[in-house]
């Protein structure tokens, strides 16, 4: 059991995060306080969130680029909400965000389950659509800080049991993955669709329906992160999170979920949005621009991708050994 | 069970070339269709605003696909082959970055072609050696190099950008070779004419539809598949260069965010163009089409002052109605033939 | 000749205790089309509480169609399928599971990636009263159905990281979970070892006992005799035959199996040999076959017979360079030839008509002629230029000689019918002008007329000198085309024979590894 836990994607990731945090220390004790930890953790927070509901999408052989979209979407959304009925009370908020991010999911997986449309194709095309409605509705103005109501933006910052909401949220979702992904017949049919979806069909599972409610988690949590992203940071433009899918891409890749659908780990995704958290939050602390970031995240989804494709190649049929058993 | 003479004696059945005459067939084709919109947009443009017909103004609305349309032009046979490039805007912010970096050095014009050509091929080649060497997803590859492409301009630029190209640089961006016709319409009506001859009339286009339909097949025909796709991926790096020196003439200027998010219009451009996203179908005449269509939209809008990113909204819609309506189409004839 | 005679009534007596038994399911008049393929033609099926009935045919005659119409994969035509005297359909896979029809496939479907134990409850987990999937009661129920069936795994284990008779055992606790009194197994013995052959068999005994009724499809007579109490033999989609295995002989089956059906027409031939064209010597690969050696000669055809699985297609393959031996070598015309890939496999004058039609030969979505045209570019191009008229003219003439039927040689070949299809492939490897043509399979779900056709052009290019490979698993076929026939059997070279000693059953035997003969 620990010997195979070693041997695991999960333990090589989680030992190579190990390594990354002990060489900060080493130079940079500051950056391993509990409290800077902590900070880091918040600040992954989104990035673990949607790299959650993008795993089980990729599981089912799909992908999801509007992620990034739908979030700034919905976060427009929720802003304007408050700004013309600040008295709004959060929880709404919180369910409108989730459903409306819901809705766009379920509106890309509808074009893959009905219309057959490849899901690259879909979620490009939804992606620019959603990023364009954020500019027809908001005029291409900001929302600002000021505009926003204090209950609105105070939320995710609320500090509960020494961690903010936001961190919590976050934890909650990591729970409710791990008992969607290990003990509900839908998590289960999310590897069955994309490990074999021939054999999916004989066990009696709608591959199409399948995908679409992949679609739909992954919407609802770009909903939920939507209103957090803007209460956090206070502020909604039209591009906040730009180009955010292709990091929630990353952490999936580095996390050890195949492309090729069917195997991944929650633990992964959780791994891989981490050491990309970590990546992003030590460069200014061990002084190199940020602007490495973009191309660290690119080498690890190759050096990821090539990896996992190395390890898990299939060594061929062995009729011959067969043959001499038996003889 | 027995089979009698007359089933196998009449050999030799004539089996007429063609079913239907080419012409026949580009009757029926996506390509009319789409040259119908062209036209269409063309009238709608002309009446929307009184500054569209003039021809300065029209010339300078093909700088709006003549960039993105040449690297549209490769991106479809790889597309057709099976495989796709998500980082083309990348690599032109990669080459253009260091032909910028190679101006600081003192590089004349001719260097300068030559790195912009050389860092798009030297992509292609990263690309190409990634999916068919190793055998990975060239989706996955390609969102990876994209970051890591554009993620070298940041580390090399950040905030900065790159300025003081030599002035007869400034040619390939914005010189005119006869009238209103720039170097880059022109240079994009010969890449059109190169890649429809490569595509349609060589050996090697024919590889490309035969590995898009069946790769497996191909194979087993004796084709030499991963050298034909590793082909592709170069050349899809080499049009990038090219665009990258035409863009970066254009602008005089170097940033990290040039080119930002062109890999979806020209994905969408040749989409657009009748190439079926799954591979094995196409043709550069619809990708030539669709880079006029989209080149007019964009200027229409520009003239009624409808800002870009709500032009965005309509590309995608683009992408999506394309595929998505002739499935409904089919779907419903289908029924009602039930 | 055994006949139907003892299956019609529907009651009938068990062995052991002399009761009356009557069919737990019973299939009749059952039919299945496929475009251009009657798959199953009004077949009839019974299977009975707590006995094995073993199904039997050659490749093609419709096995795997019926388990899928039990297992409501497929949809039949027509015909009645009955449980316990009441008729039912199985409108998807999961209606066929309740009414308690389950399968264990040749190729394991399940899932590499979730454990033993979700494996086997896929679909049907117990779950807490919260509607979660209960763990706990899911890998101890796990662990009694393995304990059951005598299997020592650990329910928690992902299955990627067990052996392939494991993964058997997986899928047969799997049948066992949702409680199914029919059970299909298809081919369960086929890649395991003496070992695990003979758990096997416990298993089926085991199951027997707790009053399943199974049907087991095997191709090894040695399996059959030792544990059916029935038997039904199947021959081109249709039911030739059933009975008790205690009545009837293994010659028997064998004669029902491959029939008389060959009073099919071959083609006459007095083969004229010319001189040795190919030669090859020790042919291996780490994997798949070993040491194979033979020579052809001009004007032959050599047949290669075998079971599923035997190696031959993938030994083809590799002479036609698509994989690379570890050992061996060829000899061309007394020359030493190098094959590293399918292009230098061509240029020796090689080439290879796949089996799989679909994915290896036609290119589905070009037309007729760039298909006949791909392997001979070269010469209709000039200077890497296409020159359609080239291309037409080669199209022209090799579909009139092989008698293609279409609309056009601008036809889409994925419009063809299978046999048209076939035609199309042959003619493009015709037109490289080979030396050796490798047919794998050349008849394989086509119909009867494009059959003939095959067969007299396959007759006529060896007439003209050409070198003729042929792998089937007809036995009609191989014994009515070739000069000679190799049988392959686990990746070896099992047997050689020709004249006289071409019957059905030396076939057979080699090809099954039976050695004494049984009666």
């Amino acid at each position: 059991m620990i010997l195979s836990f070693l041997k695991s994607r999960e333990a090589i990731l989680a030992g190579a995060i190990l390594v990354l945090v002990v060489a900060i220390a080493s130079r940079f004790p500051a950056f391993v306080t509990p409290a800077n930890l902590a900070n880091v953790f918040n600040d992954t927070a989104p990035l673990i969130i949607l790299a959650l509901g993008q795993m089980v999408v990729i599981l089912t052989r799909c992908i999801d680029l509007s992620v990034a979209a739908n979030l700034a979407l919905t976060g427009m959304v929720v802003a304007m909400l408050n700004t013309a009925m600040p008295g709004l009370p959060v929880p709404l908020i919180l369910l409108l965000a989730v459903s409306l991010g819901a809705l766009m999911g379920l509106l890309n997986g509808l074009l893959v389950w009905r219309l057959d449309i490849p899901p690259i194709v879909v979620t490009l095309g939804t992606m620019t659509i959603y990023r364009g409605i954020i500019f027809v509705i908001s005029g291409g103005e900001w929302i600002n800080a000021h505009e926003m109501s204090d209950a609105f933006k105070a939320f995710p910052r609320e500090v509960v049991f020494g961690l903010p909401v936001l961190s919590w949220i976050a934890i909650v979702v990591v729970l409710g993955f791990v008992v969607l992904i290990g003990r509900t017949p839908l998590g289960r049919a999310f590897f069955a669709v994309g490990g074999n979806p021939h054999a999916a069909v004989y066990t009696g599972i709608n591959v199409g329906q399948t995908q679409c409610a992949a679609y739909v988690i992954s919407g609802a949590l770009a909903g939920l992160t939507g209103y957090l992203w803007v209460a956090r940071y206070a502020v909604a433009y039209v591009d906040i999170a730009g180009g955010f899918e292709l990091e929630v891409v990353a952490a999936c890749v580095i996390g050890g979920i195949s492309i090729a659908g069917g195997v991944g780990s929650v633990g992964g995704a959780l791994l891989g949005a981490l050491f990309l958290g970590i990546v992003k939050n030590a460069l200014p602390v061990i002084n190199i621009s940020p602007f490495w970031q973009l191309a660290i995240s690119g080498s690890a989804i190759i050096i990821a991708v090539a990896f996992n494709a190395t390890s898990s190649r299939t060594k061929g049929r062995v009729i011959l050994k067969k043959a001499e058993h038996a003889a | 069970m027995s089979v009698t003479a007359q089933d196998t004696g009449s050999a030799g059945r004539q089996i007429p070339d063609r079913l239907k005459s080419p012409m026949q067939r580009f009757l029926g084709s996506w390509e009319l269709l789409l040259l119908g919109v062209a036209v269409a947009v063309f009238i709608l443009n002309s009446f929307a605003s009184p500054y569209f017909l003039d021809p300065w103004n029209l010339s300078d609305a093909t700088f709006n696909f003549t960039e993105k349309a040449m690297i549209a032009f490769a991106m479809a046979l790889l597309i057709i082959s099976g495989e796709i490039d998500l980082s083309v805007a990348s690599i032109i912010a990669l080459a253009s970055t260091a032909m910028g970096f190679a101006v600081q050095m003192g590089a004349d014009t001719p260097m300068l072609i030559l790195i912009g050509l050389g860092v798009g091929l030297a992509c292609g080649a990263f690309n190409g050696a990634l999916v068919t060497g190793l055998g990975l997803p060239s989706i996955v590859v390609t969102i990876g190099t994209m970051s890591l492409f554009r993620g070298i301009s940041y580390i090399v630029l950040g905030d900065k950008a790159y300025t003081g190209y030599p002035s007869d640089f400034a040619f390939f961006g914005q010189g005119y070779v006869w009238w209103v016709i720039s170097f880059e319409f022109l240079l994009f009506a010969l890449v059109a004419i190169v890649f429809a001859v490569i595509l349609h009339r060589t050996n090697f286009g024919r590889a490309v539809y035969v590995i898009g339909n069946n790769p497996v097949g191909a194979l087993f025909s004796g084709i030499r598949v991963t050298r034909v796709k590793f082909a592709l991926f170069l050349l899809t790096g080499l049009m990038s260069g090219v665009a990258a020196i035409c863009l970066t003439s254009r602008l005089g200027a170097t940033r990290p965010s040039i080119a930002f998010g062109w890999e979806l219009e020209v994905v969408t451009m040749v989409v657009l163009g009748g190439v079926s996203i799954l591979g094995g179908s196409g043709s550069i005449p619809g990708v030539v089409i669709a880079a006029f269509v989209m080149g007019m939209v964009t200027f229409g809008f520009g003239l009624l002052n409808v800002p870009g990113i709500v032009m965005s909204i309509f590309i995608g819609l683009l992408l999506i109605g394309v595929i998505a309506l002739p499935r409904i189409a089919r779907r419903i004839l289908a029924k009602r033939k039930a | 000749m055994v006949m139907l005679a003892n299956t019609q009534g529907s009651a009938d007596v068990h062995p052991q205790t002399g009761e009356a038994v009557s069919p737990i399911l019973s299939l009749k008049g059952v039919s299945k089309s496929f475009p251009g393929v009657k798959a199953l033609s009004e077949v009839s099926l019974e299977l009975f509480p707590g006995e094995v009935t073993a199904l039997v045919g050659e490749n093609g005659a419709g096995k795997s169609t019926i388990v899928k119409v039990l297992t409501g994969i497929y949809q039949p035509d027509a015909g009645e399928i009955s449980i316990a005297g009441t008729s039912v359909t199985f409108p998807t896979a999961q209606d066929a599971g309740r009414a308690g029809v389950t399968a264990i496939h040749q190729e394991t479907v399940l899932f590499d990636d979730l454990s033993v134990a979700e494996n086997i409850f896929i679909g049907h987990a117990p779950k807490t009263k919260f509607g979660l999937i209960d763990h706990k009661t899911m890998v101890n129920k796990a662990k009694a159905l393995l304990d059951r069936i005598g299997a020592r795994i650990d329910p928690a284990v992902t299955l990627r990281d067990l052996g392939i008779a494991n993964k058997h055992l997986v899928a047969i606790a799997r049948a066992l979970s949702i409680d199914a009194n029919i059970v299909i197994m298809d081919e369960p013995t086929a890649s395991l070892s003496h070992k695990e052959i003979e758990e096997t068999y416990e298993l089926v005994e085991r199951l027997k006992a707790e009053g399943k009724a199974i049907l087991f499809i095997s191709h090894k007579f040695d399996e059959i005799f030792r544990i059916a109490d029935r038997y039904t033999v199947f021959r081109d989609g249709q039911m030739v035959g059933a009975g008790r295995i205690s009545e009837v002989s293994e010659q028997e089956l064998v004669k029902l199996m491959v029939g008389r059906s060959v009073d099919q027409v071959f083609p006459k031939r007095s083969p004229q040999l010319g001189k040795e064209v190919l030669k090859v010597v020790g042919y291996s690969h780490p994997t798949e076959f070993e040491d194979i050696g033979f020579s052809l000669r001009a004007g032959e055809i050599l047949g290669f017979y075998g079971l599923v699985g035997a190696g031959r297609s993938e030994f083809m393959q590799a002479l036609f360079g698509i994989t690379k031996p570890s050992k061996g070598a060829i000899r061309i015309d007394d020359q030493v030839a190098v094959i590293r890939d399918p292009n230098q496999a061509i240029g020796h004058g090689i080439v290879y008509v796949p089996e799989d039609r679909g994915k290896q030969g036609a290119i589905k979505g070009l037309p007729i002629f760039q298909n006949v045209s791909l392997p001979s570019l070269k010469e209709t191009s000039r200077k890497g230029f296409l020159r359609l008229a080239e291309e037409f003219k080669l199209a022209r003439d090799y579909t009139r000689r092989l008698d293609l039927r279409a609309a056009a040689l601008d036809q889409d070949i994925g419009e063809l019918s299978g046999g048209n299809q076939q035609k199309v492939v042959i003619a493009k490897w015709l037109a490289t002008k080979p030396r050796v043509i490798i047919l794998d399979e050349p008849t394989k779900g086509i119909d009867i007329g494009s059959k003939a056709a095959v067969h007299e052009f396959m007759a006529e290019l060896a007439a003209e000198g050409l070198a003729v490979i042929m792998v089937s698993s007809e036995i009609p076929e191989i014994l009515g085309m070739s000069d000679r026939v190799i049988v392959m059997r686990e990746g070896r070279i099992a047997a050689e024979y020709e004249g006289d000693e071409l019957t059905p059953e030396h076939l057979v035997r080699a090809a099954a590894g039976i050695t004494e003969v049984r009666s």
